[in-house]
């Protein structure tokens, strides 16, 4: 006789009164392919976890947020930020799609460099370029951002050295009417350091005023806050106009716009509560079209989006190690993603599913990673389904910061995959290995082994 | 290993237990291993007559059975032993 299909046995109690808050059942759809690629079969070819990025996505979200904002506005330049993820490969789709770059370090400007991207049209951020990273962008014809006045005046000394004019903008940080107000970046808008610093900048021969910078904060929800730094930069070129009939070149926004996850503590998921790019050009645009500056002489508009633009084209797989009932007999599950690759889980309650159709037995479950550390969290309350040691889990919207920010921890960084347009899967970055940790490692003489 | 006697199970995987006034919702499966756990049968006579019944390896339904006898003590759905 043919036996009977099994299912795993289930309790649960019974909750009068508390459904969720939707009020609705937990039901998780699996995800078992990504752009046609079945889970598994990248599981099997590239080992587990790994990340995943998808061409298709980087490239149709890079186009939606072209569309929403050169529909408003004609003159729109973004720059990709290389910090959010700065992987050659997925760089230069940026690049293709007529991205400049956007970096904070001589490392990046480097990277950018050799990713083929002209030095002019390198946009240099962050507060830290040693005069050997200014001279270069100097050089290059790149535009330098000004932080802070320690690094005008090395400009200023670096430019008169090389007998070249610099192309700076300045960094502005304002009040937006946003809490916190990020105020480390540039000089401040409302106590007048800004204008000192443009007041500065203008009599110098050697530098050459291009532009205004603001990035007034990271995931911001309110588009309005975009717009009142608009006007401000606007107002800003307006005065510059005036004082010394210079025309400012481009407004540059910054990043900031949210990606689609949820915040830890938000009460409604990101997929309800993000702005669109649409949300972001409506206010954005419309401050600059509504300004006192002159038609003709109208700035182009930068942006150097990047979590928004990537998060979504990225994914990481893993596998289930062990399910574990903690001692108040919550399910809990271990898989072999932890926050040292996971950078974001510490600020987002991350998408994650299984990648095979599994039983509709959900549990509140605390997800865990593989570090032997108490804060290695992935999850800490998700109503999941169990699954079994060796099932496979795909987290979502993991392209922006994990790729950069992750920790060589206890073990190596995985592999990258990027599934191209035409729904290949290739290798874009390599697994770290012994040898890779080992070859920055120096062992003093004495305390070598004889065989060595 | 043994249910508490007082516990009511009902045909549509309802578990009442009277002494705590708390209810619970079982499937199918957990419903037959209540019973047979009522019954006072052993985990190796359990595990025998399910893999004998069910498509599931012996270790595999080991791994669940254990997984839901930790859920019974839990709930405090079994005799304590003396």
């Amino acid at each position: 006789m043919e036996k009977l299909k099994f299912e795993r046995p289930v309790i649960s109690r019974i909750n009068a009164g508390i459904p969720d808050k939707f009020g609705m059942k937990t039901h998780i759809i699996p995800v078992t392919q990504i752009d046609g690629i079945p889970v598994k079969d990248i599981l099997d070819r590239y080992g587990s976890p790994v990340y995943v990025i998808s061409e298709k996505t980087v490239r149709s979200v890079y186009q939606e947020a072209l569309h929403a904002f050169t529909t408003r506005y004609p003159k729109i330049q973004f720059a990709w930020s290389y910090k959010t993820n700065y992987l050659n490969a997925v760089c230069r789709i940026y690049h293709q799609e007529g991205s400049w770059a956007e970096v904070v370090s001589g490392f990046e400007y480097d990277k950018a460099i050799e990713n083929g991207v002209p030095g002019n049209k390198i946009i240099f951020n962050g507060p830290d370029k040693s005069a050997e990273d200014l001279k270069k962008a100097i050089e290059n014809g790149s535009l330098i951002h000004i932080d802070h006045s320690d690094e005008l005046y090395d400009c200023i000394k670096i430019a008169k050295a090389e007998g070249k004019k610099a192309k700076v903008a300045i960094r502005v940080n304002m009040d937006t009417g946003i809490y916190p107000q990020w105020d480390r970046f540039g000089f401040n808008y409302e106590n007048g350091e800004a204008w000192n610093a443009i007041n500065k900048i203008m009599p110098e021969e050697n530098l050459e005023l291009t532009g205004l910078h603001t990035h007034i904060g990271t995931y911001i929800m309110t588009p309005s806050a975009y717009a009142v730094a608009t006007s401000k930069l606007a107002l800003l070129a307006v005065r510059i106009e005036k004082k010394y009939s210079h025309h400012i070149r481009y407004i540059d926004l910054g990043g900031g716009f949210a990606s689609k996850n949820t915040l830890k503590g938000a009460y409604l998921p990101g997929t309800d509560t993000c702005p669109s790019f649409d949300d972001y050009a409506e206010a954005i645009t419309n401050a600059l079209n509504n300004s006192d500056i002159e038609y003709e002489h109208m700035p182009a508009l930068f942006l150097e989006t990047g979590r928004a633009l990537i998060d979504d084209a990225g994914c990481i797989l893993g596998t289930v190690l062990a399910n574990k009932r903690l001692a108040n007999g919550r399910r809990s599950l271990i898989i072999d993603i932890g926050v040292n690759l996971l950078f974001t889980s510490f600020w987002y309650e991350h998408n994650i599913a299984p990648a095979q159709f599994h039983q509709d037995d959900y549990e509140d479950t605390t997800i865990y990673g593989p570090l032997c550390m108490n804060i290695d969290v992935i999850r800490a309350a998700i109503m999941f389904p169990s699954l079994n040691k060796g099932d496979h889990v795909v987290i979502s919207r993991t392209g922006a910061y994990n790729m950069t920010q992750w920790l060589q921890f206890i073990t190596y960084r995985p592999r990258v995959v990027l599934i191209n347009m035409k729904g290949e899967a290739e290798m874009i970055r390599e697994q770290e290995t012994n040898q890779t940790m080992n070859m920055l490692d120096v062992v003093p003489g004495h305390l070598k082994n004889k065989d060595e | 290993m043994r249910l508490k006697q007082n516990i009511v199970i009902t045909e549509t995987g309802f578990v009442f237990d009277s002494d705590t006034g708390d209810s619970y919702s079982t499937n199918p499966v957990g419903m037959e291993l209540l019973e047979k756990l009522r019954a006072q049968m052993e985990m190796e006579e359990i595990t025998a007559y399910m893999t004998g019944k069910y498509d599931v390896e012996p270790l595999q339904f080991q791994r669940y059975f254990d997984d839901f006898v930790i859920m019974l003590r839990h709930f405090n759905l079994m005799e304590e032993p003396e």
